[in-house]
């Protein structure tokens, strides 16, 4: 679906979620936490491959979009997920 | 048409927030509670409908975001699927947000129970500009589907012929669970068949159904697990499955899934706009804004209050003009009956106690409804979103920030509520401080209290005020508790933001009803109930024999009075006889009748007209809360006097002598008698059982400014909340004539600082959370031990500051 997007070709390195812009779009590498935690996230759409949006991300909390819901995350939480 | 089958049971799963409860109160009539926030039903609810001759009996659950027990709602939701199996699950989907709702879906195939899927929220998903292929997805992921709008009551119909017609096919059911991939089915068969060769799970869980949980380490199926073969085969599966894939089964179990959803859905749906949550997002730029949004929060809360207050002011006057008719009403029926004690009961304990809950019942209906307004819009989960980070710093995060705010309801859905939060340590903190939350049967307390010590102008802000000192003591005690008692780290934070809807008027109706009407029934029941045995401790054992002769007092106050009068005939120098000029004045109250005497005409018009001109002077001062000294108050003061020297125009002798009979007699009689009633009462009231109880206590009470009546008033509301009020009305009231709230307020302000009034809504804020709360936290928290800290935790605690602020506003003269 990125494949067109020149920058997502070229932007292969995986840094956290907490970095990205508002409005980029990004596809979910890995998740830096615990077994419990990982298993949560994936029930609410967490997986490794998802593609995420970034609705805001101006300080304090952070909204993505995850298919066609909208996920409030703290900032601690939108550093363990990282992406590429 | 007619069925074989007595009943079909039905129950209703699906992801939190997608309208099952809406869907639940549409199919049974019920009047469920429905919010937009997920988590609002936390437990199963039971609802029964017909249909085409079928008896349905339909079960409400929780949501879930699936069948992996985290939180004790979803594992309510799972121990009944499994406890009791019903038919046919209803699968609830939110149609707008199909992918992640079908990984329940997924789920819920492996249980082995047929299942119809209700496409719900089907307008929402076409105003996105989202088309299904019905067909084609039904067939791919192998279950009936109807679109559905619940709240509309759409495709309801529809939906319970699928389910009938499901439920009769029994039998010929075949699950067809989606492919998990080679590798991890190759482990799942393995595990299976050793699970039906030992036999020694509970065979309510179907073999497959298990072997994946065992695979997804499950705590809950493990815990069962005896055979330590099967613990071995688990763990070398795990490990094969680790070593293909580099991850845990449950995270490659999650991803396949995921996978096979997203290949039906890429096949059966299409978009054909890009719109979704666009409006959504424009409102949460401005409502979550990093700065505007706590700005915003708390600006809602302070309208919220603000609404609540001057709203409820019209109603409230009516209810209790209402009740005191009703109290007069009575009294007519037996005017010599004052010491009667059937008529005590029913007037004092009675009207008093339960008319005095009944009043404030429009601004509980305003406070629910405001609530219900910012629930059903989606706003509530914006408020936990604004509010993490600040939540964070007390070491709980935004989601514990729903139960608190439910709390300004009543504190005991807002215990019930914590079920939501996941971490142990987050539910019990919440749980604990949320009493501090002032719930809606504190308000009377404040409505009658603020109005009667502090100018308008205050009254509003001080009301906020109120309710803020609750919010930062909950945050200071959750602090407390998460450095002491619950120390540990912090759950990381994530919540799904609905979007933003219209409220419907039957989602608030339901709501804010079945909440007032919680509310009456409780006046009715549990409030009627002490309202009584509160009554009795107060009127027994009764008193004979008194301190001072009332009678003699008043006898001689009466006495007086008739010199006086005497006086008064005697300067006006009438035609009328002193027996029916007394008669004239007394029994008429002074009312202008057909006199045939003309003077005594004239007296009754001047008496009446200074009267009149007096009070329409106070009425202005206080309704436009005008301050003494003020230009203002210089002017009324003038046009008062004019008016007065224009009424003594028409009779300077009959001015002086109807000034001399108001000022100089009247008034210093009528004082002397409720002086004497006064007395008369606390001497009673202090003698009876109540009374010993209140000074019992009162050398407790007394650094904090309460005396033994307030004492007597805690007691009740330690029952409920709003017993305090009845309470107070009752100590008040018994023997005296008067039951109006205007008249309470006059007697508190007679008796009380606006000091004691500011420490006793601090101490009911505070101290003795009521015995509903109590029994609630005992449940959740599934422990007296934790219930009792609470009680004796908040008490304490509400003691000390109370105390602080009652010791500290002395010393600096504040208030009294
Ligand atoms: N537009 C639209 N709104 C709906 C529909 N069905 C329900 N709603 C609204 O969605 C919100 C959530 O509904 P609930 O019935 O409380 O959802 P629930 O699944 O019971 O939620 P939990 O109890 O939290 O699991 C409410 O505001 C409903 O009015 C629908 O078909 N269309
Ligand atoms: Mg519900």
């Amino acid at each position: 679906m990125m494949a067109n997007h020149p920058e997502s070709i070229l932007q292969e390195e995986i840094i956290p979620l907490s970095l990205v812009e508002t409005g980029r779009s990004v596809r979910l590498a890995f998740i830096n936490g615990g077994r419990e935690l990982r298993s949560r996230l994936a029930d609410m759409g967490l997986v490794p491959g998802m593609e995420l949006r970034v609705i805001r991300n101006t300080g304090g909390p952070f909204i993505i979009a995850v298919k066609n819901s909208r996920l409030a995350l703290g900032r601690g939480m939108a550093q363990k997920i990282l992406v590429r | 048409m007619h069925d074989s089958r007595d009943s079909i049971t039905i129950a209703l799963a699906g992801n939190p927030n997608s309208g099952k409860t809406t869907l639940f109160n549409q199919m049974t009539g019920h009047r469920q509670h429905v919010g937009n926030y997920p988590g609002v039903t936390v437990e199963k609810k039971d609802g029964f409908c017909r249909h085409k001759g079928s008896a349905i009996h339909v079960v409400d659950l929780p949501g879930a975001y699936s069948l992996t027990a985290r939180s004790p709602e979803e594992l309510a939701a799972r121990n009944f699927l499994f406890d009791e199996p019903p038919d046919v699950i209803v699968d609830i989907l939110d149609a707008s947000n199909i992918e992640r709702n079908l990984y329940l879906y997924t789920q819920l195939l492996e249980l082995n129970i047929p299942l119809v899927i209700a496409l719900n929220m089907s307008d929402m998903a076409k105003s996105r500009g989202i088309e299904f292929d019905l067909k084609k997805l039904s067939q791919l992921i192998g279950a009936p589907i109807i679109p559905t709008v619940a709240h509309k009551g759409r495709g309801v119909d529809e939906l319970l012929d699928a389910v009938v017609s499901t439920a009769k096919q029994e039998g010929e059911y075949k699950p067809a669970p989606i492919n998990l991939g080679r590798d991890i089915e190759k482990e799942i068969e393995k595990i299976q068949k050793l699970i039906v060769a030992e036999n020694t799970l509970p065979a309510k869980y179907n073999p497959r159904w298990a072997s994946i949980k065992l695979l997804e380490n499950d705590p809950e199926i493990w815990g069962i697990v005896s055979s330590p073969d099967l613990r071995t085969a688990v763990n070398q599966s795990v490990a094969r499955i680790e070593q293909v894939f580099g991850d845990h089964p449950e995270i490659v179990i999650a991803d396949q899934r995921y996978g096979v959803i997203s290949g039906a859905c890429q096949e059966a749906i299409r978009l054909t706009v890009e719109a979704r949550h666009t409006y959504s997002d424009k409102i949460d730029e401005v409502l979550t804004n990093r700065i505007l949004g706590v700005p915003i929060f708390l600006l809602l809360m302070y309208v919220v209050f603000q609404f609540t207050f001057t709203f409820g002011a019209y109603p409230v006057t009516w209810l209790e003009n209402g009740f005191l008719l009703l109290g007069n009403f009575l009294r007519s029926l037996a005017p010599n009956q004052a010491d009667n004690i059937l008529f005590s009961l029913i007037v004092d304990g009675i009207i008093g106690g339960v008319g005095g809950v009944v009043v404030f019942v429009p601004n509980i209906f305003l406070l629910f409804l405001a609530i219900a307004i910012l629930e059903d819009s989606g706003y509530m989960a914006r408020a936990a979103f604004n509010m993490d980070r600040f939540m964070h710093k007390i070491g709980l995060h935004g989601k514990s920030f729903i139960p608190m705010l439910i709390g300004f309801g009543c504190s005991v859905p807002a215990i019930m509520a914590t079920r939501t939060l996941e971490n142990r340590r987050d539910r019990f903190t919440t749980m604990l401080v949320i009493p501090l939350m002032s719930c809606g049967a504190r308000l009377p307390i404040y409505t009658l209290i603020i109005p009667a010590f502090f100018p308008l102008a205050w009254q509003a802000p001080l009301l906020w005020i109120i309710y803020l000192i609750g919010v930062l003591l909950a945050i200071g005690g959750a602090r407390l508790l998460r450095a002491t008692l619950l120390k540990g780290d912090n759950d990381p934070f994530i919540m799904e933001l609905p979007p933003y809807r219209l409220p419907t008027w039957k989602g608030i109706s339901i709501h804010v009803f079945e909440r007032t009407w919680m509310y009456l029934k409780k006046a009715g029941t549990i409030i009627l109930a002490i309202s009584v045995v509160i009554w009795a401790l107060m009127y027994f054992p009764v008193k004979e024999e008194f301190d001072r002769d009332y009678e003699a007092e008043s006898a001689q106050a009466e006495a007086l009075f008739l010199d006086g009068l005497k006086h008064i005939h005697s300067i006006v120098d009438m035609e009328v006889s002193f027996e029916q000029f007394r008669d004239e004045l007394e029994d008429h109250g002074g009312k202008s009748e057909i006199h045939h005497d003309e003077s005594m005409q004239a007296f009754q018009e001047i008496l009446h007209d200074i009267r009149n001109a007096r009070d329409s002077f106070n009425q202005t001062i206080q309704q436009e809360n005008i301050q003494e000294k003020s230009l203002d108050f210089v002017h009324m003061e003038r046009m008062l006097d004019s008016t007065l020297m224009e009424i003594e125009r028409r009779s300077p002798l009959l001015y002086s002598a109807a000034i001399q009979y108001l000022d100089e007699l009247k008034k210093p009689f009528e004082e002397k008698r409720r002086e004497i009633e006064r007395s008369k009462h606390a001497e009673k009231l202090s003698y009876s059982m109540a009374g010993r109880i209140g000074r019992g206590m009162e050398p407790a009470l007394k650094p904090l400014g309460f005396d033994w009546r307030i004492g007597t008033a805690l007691l009740g509301a330690f029952a409920a909340k709003e017993v305090f009020v009845a309470q107070l009305g009752i100590v008040f009231s018994l023997g005296e004539s008067e039951e109006h709230s205007d008249a309470l307020r006059a007697q508190l302000r007679r008796e009380y600082t606006p000091l004691t009034a500011f420490c006793i809504m601090l101490f009911c804020l505070i101290a003795m959370p009521c015995m509903a709360t109590i029994a609630a936290t005992r449940l959740e928290s599934g422990s007296w031990k934790w219930a009792l800290l609470q009680l004796v935790g908040l008490t304490a605690f509400g003691y000390g500051v109370t105390f602080i602020v009652f010791q500290t506003g002395r010393l600096f003269g504040l208030g009294i």
